[in-house]
């Protein structure tokens, strides 16, 4: 997503800024959660409440949880973002 | 038998003091020495009440130890002998000084055993805490540490008129929990709770702190935070009432981290975050949640220090410190971009690193106290501190986009003092119970099981994946958020500016008023008795005489009949 930049002076980008590479970390990445999940069908997860206990609970509850905080502050910062030179002025 | 007569807060008093007159090269050996000193008197202290004195008519305890207070103490020696490792090269002397007086006064708070005692080295802090946010140098720092210092003086005023009331209604000044049951201990928890950056008044801490020198925010970070945090163990355990606010600064340090583009303040941000999963502990009370509590304060100044070190180690090498103007550093900084990326793994709770062994002992003090709706709301704190300091912090500062910079790392003694850091970060993840055996409860708690450590994981990854999936909303701005110091910084200034405005409104009209009344009577007066008036007139002589002759003439007619 940020191989818009353009390498300095011809030297080759490293290889995290290769756009051929963006994929295989996507599917890194989600191979490894995958794994996170399917491990559970092999270890017992106590829950403390019961419904914690539920296949994949913890990673459904991570993901929509940040995904509401993220949401909520975007919505949030329309109210309160300001310039960041708003308070220059101050006496 | 030296530390009896000896407070360990003196001899790092003492160190502040001599930094300045010292010769130079011999500086170093102050700044690392006292630290260590201190560390050594600290813990040849035994428990209870070790010195007292006489202060006005009241017997004080200098010092009180308890493992609790010797936990507390042990990390600020530790971070003010890392800090100054930090700092000593780079920092100007006198930070350096206010540094370890700043140290001092934490440690002071740490063994006080009265709460006049406590208040003494409390606004020692305060004093010397502003001094290093002055030390940042730039015109921003100087006016960010005058608003600090007025935001840490009123809270200094709430507390000492809280201690004088339960001086008057109990006559003790000890350290014990206080009930609030009356207007006192209201004030002191207020006092206290005002350091600890809590709502409404929470905004100062990612005011000031972001405007310190690169190694001046390492060392506000680690003591007035986790003072407060100490206080409110001893003052304040089991109180319902912490279990909501450190909810709350939870939540806000995260949304507030979100929206901000200063790296420095994120983790500013996140500091507040961080306490309040201290002061939620402390509110839940129990054994287990007091530990975790401690244990994370522990936990917590070491990795916050080692991120903003990291951090400091950017703006020193680049003079930047705006995440829209940074990325890509991992190539030219890798040490400095492996010991933010451990301290934000730390911070996130990731197993194998001190935050996984800490923070976890308050989730569970919340599922055995059956707070389910506490607990949830945990779970969802700790994915999202992952979000906001585990992947933003290192995400925009050493990958994100390629900015062109190539900064090296930073200097030998700056670089030692992350490499230790990031060091104990992970040895205490790996030995927790080194850390346990510290605390100042019995632990009966096993951090590493299979269960925890998968859904631990699974919450930490699928934050990551929410992360990058909504990354496109996370898009960096130049902008800052309008937080409660908006209320003192413009609210209150404009409304002044109009009362200013209206009363020279007032003063305009009534001046004009006045003017017209005034000439009003000038005119009438001086038709009277101006040059021209009747009263005025000159008369001629003639006609005197004249008068004269007729008021003789009416006399003389009066007289004869």
């Amino acid at each position: 997503m940020n191989n818009r930049d353009s390498a300095q002076n011809g030297v080759q980008k490293s290889w995290l800024y290769r756009p051929e590479n963006h994929k295989k970390l996507w599917w890194g990445f989600g191979l490894i959660l995958a794994a996170t999940v399917v491990v559970q069908l092999f270890v017992p997860v106590h829950g403390h409440f019961g419904f914690d206990g539920w296949f994949g609970f913890s990673a459904a509850f991570g993901f929509l949880s940040c995904a509401l905080m993220v949401v909520f502050a975007k919505l949030l910062g329309y109210l309160l973002k300001r310039p960041d030179n708003y308070y220059d002025d101050d006496a | 038998m030296l530390e009896l007569i000896f407070p360990p807060a003196f001899i790092l008093i003492l160190g502040a003091f001599l930094i300045g007159p010292i010769r130079a090269p011999l500086r170093p050996l102050i700044v690392l020495g006292t630290p260590l000193l201190t560390l050594y008197a600290i813990w040849q202290m035994g428990d209870g009440i070790q010195l007292t004195a006489q202060f006005l008519n009241y017997e004080i305890q200098l010092i009180e130890s308890s493992p609790l207070r010797r936990l507390f103490a042990t990390i600020f020696a530790i971070m003010a002998f890392v800090g100054g490792l930090f700092a000593f090269r780079q920092a100007k002397w006198w930070e350096l000084a206010a540094a370890q007086a700043y140290a001092a006064g934490a440690i002071g708070v740490s063994f006080a055993g009265d709460l006049i005692t406590m208040f003494l080295f409390w606004e020692l802090m305060a004093i010397f805490s502003t001094v290093v946010v002055w030390c940042g140098g730039t015109e921003g720092a100087r006016k960010a540490g005058i608003r600090y210092a007025i935001m840490h003086l009123v809270g200094g005023v709430l507390l000492k008129i809280g201690i004088e009331g339960v001086m008057v209604h109990t006559g003790s000044i000890e350290i014990q929990p206080i009930p609030l049951t009356n207007i006192d201990g209201w004030l002191i928890l207020i006092g206290v709770l005002i350091n600890a950056a809590a709502p409404p008044l929470s905004a100062w801490l990612a005011d000031a702190y972001p405007e310190s020198s690169p190694s001046g925010s390492v060392f506000l970070s680690a003591f007035t935070t986790k003072t407060a945090v100490l206080a409110l163990i001893l003052l304040f355990p089991g109180q319902q009432i912490l279990i909501w606010i450190g909810l709350y600064m939870i939540f806000y340090g995260i949304i507030y981290a979100l929206l901000e583009n200063d790296m420095r303040r994120i983790l500013a941000y996140s500091i507040v975050n961080q306490v309040g999963f201290m002061v939620c502990g402390i509110g839940i009370g129990t054994e287990m949640a007091i530990n975790g509590a401690s244990a994370h304060a522990f936990a917590h100044i070491i990795y916050k220090a080692l991120l903003l070190m990291s951090a400091g180690s950017v703006l020193y090498m680049t003079g930047r410190r705006k995440c829209s103007e940074l990325g890509g550093l991992y190539h030219s900084m890798p040490l400095t971009a492996l010991c933010g990326i451990i301290g934000a793994l730390a911070i996130s709770a990731f197993p194998f690193t001190s935050g996984f062994i800490s923070k976890s002992m308050i989730s569970q003090s919340a599922a055995d106290q059956h707070l389910m709706m506490v607990w949830l709301l945990l779970l969802a704190a700790s994915a999202g501190v992952f979000l906001h300091a585990g992947i933003k912090f290192p995400w925009f500062v050493f990958f994100q986009k390629d900015s062109g910079l190539r900064p090296k790392d930073p200097p030998w003694n700056m670089r030692a003092a992350m490499v230790l850091l990031a060091a104990a970060c992970i040895l205490l993840g790996i030995f927790p119970e080194w850390l346990y055996r510290l605390l100042p409860y019995p632990v009966d708690y096993v951090p590493y099981t299979a269960s925890h450590l998968l859904t631990q994981l699974q919450l930490l990854l699928f934050s990551g994946l929410a992360f990058f999936a909504l990354l496109p909303l996370m898009r960096r701005t130049l902008t800052i958020s309008l937080d409660f110091d908006w209320v003192y910084r413009r609210l209150i200034l404009s409304l002044m500016n109009r009362l200013i405005c209206l009363l020279s409104c007032l003063n305009t009209a009534l001046r004009n008023a006045s003017n017209r009344v005034f000439s009003i009577i000038w005119t009438y007066i001086g038709r009277h008795h101006g040059p021209e008036g009747m009263l005025a007139r000159t008369w001629p002589t003639g006609s005197v005489v004249t008068w004269v002759v007729v008021l003789l003439t009416v006399f003389l007619l009066f007289s004869i009949y």
